[in-house]
């Protein structure tokens, strides 16, 4: 057993060797993780994600049988800027005479990375008393195409706990058998655990405010304030 | 009416007991103040305690909790009231019978407390239902729950039966029911009840 590594009897490699000799085409990537804990992940392709999980759960080595724990990430869209060396053609006038030359100049590009939700799914085995090994799986963006398949037919505990980050980060799992928020009510329609939440403005009573708080309190009392004199 | 001072303490004195009905009938009410069985956090395990035999709120004549509203004289708000919660807990407080009082146990209740910049807790119960009583802790050790428990009787003996400041319950004309506040698509609708909050203190003359 490599030091550091909790109970783990392969490597995410020889895991991810394995899963593609069982299922063909599955599809599967590393994520490293460059932490210290170096707990590194396998990223599944959403068509072959029930496939990939029943081949974990019931292969005599890894025998992954006991699903500890489902959680949401939200990763927002990013603004890139970079700056790349562009070579090209300038036309100079050298001694009277049209020269074309090429010269290389260093521009800043802008670009946005578009977000996604992504699930992580933390997986052990009771049977052999080892993991975790850990699958994720992403969404194509975190607007209109947030669905990833559920694993719910392959681990039941994964039920609530899809249910969960379905209520607070919005992704929609194909395939879950119940698929209804859990924590907050039904008429709710924000999703509080995505970064972009805006959360309501009861900020008109704070009697100890400091911080973020008491910015929220002045700007709640400016707005309140506007809103009287408009009325 | 009233009875002088020193003329109750002189007849006392006598073995001639003079009182009046209001202080008769607010000392019986003082004397059996029963809660709601109702418990909402970390809270409600001190409320708990408090009624077990070592800190006994049995003295005070408040040890039988009613599971029924119609039954309970307080509601001890002891906990975080969630947004998912709110509606319950008001929604209780319309069934409880008049004459009713309302003690926030802990920070969570007052305002909060350490969960109030959470997007699911309300900040704190008095933005629905009138508090008497605000205990303070986190959560309130028994004897700060004892403390409140005394506070809302010397609240209850100074209660006038009769005049234009007579308390709620004695006026027949007033409703006594609160808004429940519905689910709404961000927040509870309405996130606050306008009758009852923002507070206004009072200050006594």
């Amino acid at each position: 057993m490599p030091e550091g590594r909790g109970f783990e009897v392969k490597t995410v490699e020889e895991i991810k060797a394995a899963i593609e000799a069982a299922v063909p085409g599955a599809g599967v990537e590393i994520v490293t993780n460059p932490g210290p804990s170096a707990q590194h992940s396998l990223r599944l392709a959403h068509e072959h994600a029930v496939a990939v999980a029943t081949f974990l759960r019931d292969d005599e080595e890894l025998a992954l049988d006991f699903l500890s724990n489902v959680s949401g990430v939200d990763w927002p869209d990013k603004e890139i800027v970079e700056k790349v060396k562009v070579t090209r053609p300038v036309t100079k006038t050298v001694d009277g005479v049209e020269q074309t030359a090429e010269e290389t100049v260093e521009e800043t590009r802008k670009r946005v990375e578009p977000g996604s939700l992504e699930v992580v799914y933390h997986l052990y085995s009771m049977a052999k008393k080892q993991g975790p090994v850990i699958v994720r799986m992403k969404t194509v963006n975190r607007t209109d195409d947030v669905a990833v398949p559920s694993l719910t037919p392959v681990w039941r505990s994964a039920e609530f706990q899809e249910r969960e980050v379905f209520d607070l980060y919005g992704v929609k799992f194909t395939g879950h058998p119940d698929l209804r928020r859990i924590l907050m009510w039904d008429e709710f329609k924000d999703y509080p655990m995505r970064k972009d939440y805006v959360e309501p403005d009861d900020f008109e009573y704070e009697p100890t405010a400091h911080d973020e708080v008491a910015a929220r309190a002045k700007a709640h009392q400016a707005a309140a304030a506007q809103e009287g004199a408009g009325a | 009416m009233a009875v002088d001072e020193g003329l109750k303490i002189e007849m006392g004195k006598q073995g001639v007991l003079v009182t009046s009905l209001q202080d008769l009938y607010n000392w019986g009410r003082k004397s059996s103040v029963w809660p709601m069985q109702f418990g909402l956090a970390c809270c409600a395990i001190e409320m708990i305690a408090a009624t077990m035999a070592r800190f006994d709120m049995a003295r005070f004549g408040s040890e039988v909790f009613r599971s029924s509203p119609r039954q309970a004289d307080v509601m001890i708000i002891s906990g975080t009231v969630t947004k998912k919660m709110a509606p319950q807990v008001v929604r209780l407080y319309n069934q409880m019978a008049e004459p009713r009082y309302v003690m926030a146990m802990g920070a969570c209740a007052i305002s909060g407390g350490p969960f109030k910049q959470g997007y699911n807790v309300l900040k704190g119960i008095d933005r629905y239902i009138p508090v008497d009583v605000h205990i303070p802790g986190c959560p309130p050790r028994p004897e700060a729950l004892l403390h409140g428990l005394i506070m809302l009787q010397e609240k209850i003996m100074g209660q006038k039966l009769t005049g234009a400041d007579r308390p709620q319950f004695m006026k027949a004309d007033v409703k006594g029911l609160y808004p429940v506040p519905e689910f709404g698509e961000h927040d509870l609708k309405p996130s606050y009840n306008q009758g009852v909050w923002p507070v206004t203190i009072k200050t006594e003359q």
